[in-house]
């Protein structure tokens, strides 16, 4: 039978009651007995016995209903709001009871939505995978190039053509995710190109994308098709935020070669030929006009002919031999606005050589032919001398054409130069504000088919170089076509990778969750570097938006050039043979140091690491200055209890499973896999950026180790 | 009196046949084999033509021409430039700096005739 609250509060009354009734009793009989006798004392000492116990008898269920109960409910509810598939088992009062069941209706209802949240992020993932996998498909098919770069230029995406034409013969690894592209390309070359394609952006061009032709650091000749990865549209301005780019690339080293070899050919035989066809002509002429002419002349006549006719069939010969060598490539020619040109060239020449450039009379329906980018070169070089070389203060850029050139003028006051010095300044290798390139002015010259010169007009004491270009056709105005919807474009690299721009803080205060690492673990021939240990394989791979790329890795064999002792062959397996042939650590270091460019180091007991790299500073040159993260220290940071740091141990505690233990790589995995496990327990420490990790590895006991 | 022809040319096989022919149409003709050469020529002869080539040793047919465009003293000398290379940009060139005319290997010699009579007249 249940009692209602109405039932209760009459039950506790009759309780209250006959307390009070047995007070009043008490306090009665003592009355009577006062006046009674001396019996009072023990009268009163037995009715305060009563009423306690009394009082502790009806206040007992009282307490464990009205106090005890709800405290454990909700010591039991708070385990429900942890884990939402637990439930109250409904005990105490009926209110008790009726709230856990509440209690757990309501957690109930939070797992079913729970299920729902969960089946939700599932599908997502499900669609961003097959959207990865078909982009990864897509990739891989292409025969082009492609890599993906956030405006840093940093890698956000790439497929293996991109890392085969990229890093062919470059000796290390130049491409991988997050590393930067001004490894494999000048920085001012895609600089340039940037400003070209932003240009075209903000003047709403449909595909605003441009093309250059530039050399890897292996001398492969790339075409590079450059274009815009678009953000979100300004609203104030309407203009489109340029977030990153998209780089396609065409090895055309062959191709080019082939192309030049027949040019040249060609050019051997027209060009070469004109002067002994004009010898030849000149006598053969003269021999049909003057049939008067003397004996002794008309055999100096034969003699040419003869001489000539020989040197050509020469000729010919050497054609044919120099088709089969090597010959250096040409350069793809733009076709661009020439104003276009001049508005670069006011910008790049006046930044470069810190000297005010102007324009005039520039004509701005010339269109022209030229390698813009070596073309600035020239102009900034040229101007560099001019100020260095004749004090010139001030050049000024005009654009004309003569029917058949463009011609665009540098130009200055005052001082003339002597023809000798241009010769001089056109083929010496150009060099202006610590910019250096093996090309002249002549070269670049020839390649965009131009000529050059200087002049200067007396009246106006005006002087200028002169430029000719060959004209190109202004495109036709493809009107009434559409171009692609904003917004349209397929978005299967929304990888969230763009969101990585903003590196330029300082690395401290970068949290560990979205800083690129290089997980690296070396094996020896024993444990003291100072004693003249050395290292013989050093392994390494990468993690990049906490992501452990094991596709990007340095393993590589080191010979010692010492003997190796066989205790320490049984605890790597290098045996001496497996070293022979191998680089040594001079040739090694440096390929490592470019893997590792701008990431932090992590190892596992860095620090005897560290000593053997540091310990080859003085003789290889190689420093490695990066912020270093240990996880044996950050282990003991995380665990400060436990006794084993060992990596195994480690890698138990926090769930990773070995493989292949006991070679520089397979220790660098483990490792990797064991700090990706380590950043969110760090973080719940409230350990969140590099300075904050390093110095609380600081703290602990273990970093006092020194070796 | 007959006007003055320099042929500033290294290539003896072309030489022979101009100075041939320009001797036969009646001029004075004096050679010079190099850039360097044909200065001095021209300072000493002062020749009312130059048949100049442009690929010359220690200073070329464009240096040549710059120089004595330079000095008011030559004005009147014609200059007429002779190249193997066919690029029209050097054409343009050789106008720019002064040539008053210009023609390029092989060329027909009924042609560098009427050219130099023209130049002369």
């Amino acid at each position: 039978m249940r009692l209602g609250p109405d039932h209760k509060l009459y039950i506790a009354t009759g309780v209250v009651g006959a307390l009070a009734a047995a007070l009043l009793w008490a306090a009665v009989r003592l009355t009577q007995a006062a006046e009674g006798g001396d019996n009072a004392i023990a009268a009163l000492v037995m009715v305060w016995l009563f009423v306690t116990a009394m009082a502790y008898a009806s206040l007992r269920p009282m307490v464990d209903l009205f106090v005890r109960a709800p405290a454990a409910l909700a010591e039991e509810t708070r385990i429900v709001v942890r884990d939402s598939k637990r439930r109250l088992s409904p005990a105490g009062s009926v209110e008790l009871q009726l709230l856990a069941e509440t209690v757990n209706e309501l957690a109930e209802r939070r797992q079913s939505l729970e299920g729902d949240v969960a089946a939700e992020i599932a599908r997502a993932q499900a669609t961003l995978e097959a959207d990865r996998n078909r982009l990864a498909v897509l990739m891989a098919e292409l025969r082009q190039s492609v890599v993906v770069c956030n405006l840093d230029g940093r890698i956000l995406l790439y497929n293996q053509r991109a890392r085969e034409v990229l890093s062919a013969g470059a000796g290390s690894e130049l491409v991988g995710l997050g590393r930067s592209l001004y490894a494999v390309f000048e920085r001012t070359l895609i600089a340039h190109a940037l400003d070209q394609v932003g240009r075209l952006l903000r003047k709403g061009e449909e595909s605003p994308a441009t093309e250059f032709v530039t050399t890897t650091p292996a001398g492969r000749l790339l075409r590079v098709h450059l274009a815009p990865v678009s953000g979100h549209v300004d609203h104030d301005t309407g203009e489109v935020a340029m977030t990153g780019f998209v780089l396609l690339l065409d090895d055309i080293t062959t191709t080019f070669e082939k192309e030049a070899k027949r040019d040249t050919l060609i050019q051997s035989l027209t060009e070469g030929s004109r002067g002994p066809l004009g010898n030849i002509r000149a006598a053969a002429e003269m021999l049909n006009n003057y049939p008067d002419m003397e004996n002794e002349q008309r055999a100096r006549f034969l003699a040419v002919i003869r001489n000539e006719v020989e040197g050509l069939s020469g000729r010919v010969e050497q054609s044919a031999k120099a088709y089969a060598k090597e010959l250096s490539a040409r350069w793809k020619l733009e076709e661009m606005r020439g104003a276009d040109l001049v508005a670069f060239a006011l910008v790049r020449v006046a930044q470069r050589c810190q000297i005010p450039v102007k324009d005039e009379e520039i004509d701005d329906g010339v269109w022209m032919r030229v390698e813009s980018f070596s073309f600035l070169q020239v102009l900034c070089y040229l101007t560099t001398r001019l100020r260095d070389e004749y004090g010139v203060s001030e050049v000024r850029l005009s654009l004309s054409s003569d029917g058949d050139h463009a011609c665009l003028d540098l130009g200055w006051l005052g001082t003339a130069i002597n023809s000798e010095t241009v010769m001089n300044w056109e083929i010496e290798p150009m060099r202006s504000a610590g910019e250096e390139t093996p090309l002249s002015v002549r070269e670049v010259l020839d390649r965009c088919n131009g000529e050059m010169w200087f002049q200067r007009k007396r009246a106006s004491h005006r002087a200028a170089f002169r430029f000719l270009l060959p004209l190109a056709q202004p495109p036709e105005q493809r009107a009434g076509k559409v171009g692609p919807q904003r917004g349209s474009r397929p978005e299967y690299y929304d990888f969230d990778l763009f969101r990585n721009s903003a590196r330029s803080h300082a690395l401290d205060d970068r949290l560990l969750s979205e800083l690129d690492y290089t997980v690296f673990d070396t094996e020896t021939t024993g444990l003291e570097p100072s004693n003249g240990d050395e290292i013989i394989q050093i392994g390494a791979t990468r993690i990049v938006n906490r992501r452990l790329l094991t596709h990007e890795v340095f393993d590589q064999l080191i010979d010692p050039r010492r003997t190796l002792p066989e205790a320490s062959v049984k605890i790597h397996g290098i045996t001496p043979e497996m070293l022979v042939g191998q680089p040594g650590i001079g040739n090694v270091l440096p390929a490592f140091r470019a893997f590792c460019a701008d990431t932090v180091l992590v190892a596992h007991n860095a620090a005897f690491d560290m000593r053997f790299l540091q310990l080859k500073e003085a003789s290889t040159g190689v420093v490695f200055d990066a912020p270093v993260l240990d996880t044996l220290l950050l282990s003991a940071v995380l665990h400060p209890n436990q006794e084993s740091h060992r990596l195994e141990a480690i890698a138990e505690r926090l769930g990773v499973i070995i493989t292949g233990r006991h070679t520089a790589l397979g220790d660098a995995y483990v490792t990797g896999e064991v700090f990706l496990k380590m950043i969110p327990l760090l973080e719940e420490m409230g350990i969140r950026t590099l300075a904050e990790a390093r110095a609380a590895a600081e703290k602990t006991y273990y970093a006092r180790v020194k070796y | 009196m007959s006007k003055k022809i320099l042929i500033a040319d290294d290539e003896q096989n072309i030489v022979i046949s101009v100075e041939f022919l320009m001797r036969r149409e009646g001029y004075e003709v004096s050679v010079a084999g190099d850039g360097e050469a044909a200065l001095e020529r021209i300072r000493a002869d002062k020749p009312d033509l130059v048949l100049l080539d442009v690929m010359m040793p220690k200073k070329n047919g464009f240096d040549v021409c710059q120089e004595v465009r330079a000095d008011p003293a030559f004005a009147a000398m014609r200059i007429l430039m002779l190249t193997a290379r066919g690029r029209d940009t050097e054409v343009a060139k050789g106008l720019a700096l002064g040539a008053d005319g210009y023609m390029t290997k092989p060329f027909s010699t009924k042609e560098l005739v009427d050219k130099v009579r023209e130049l002369l007249a």
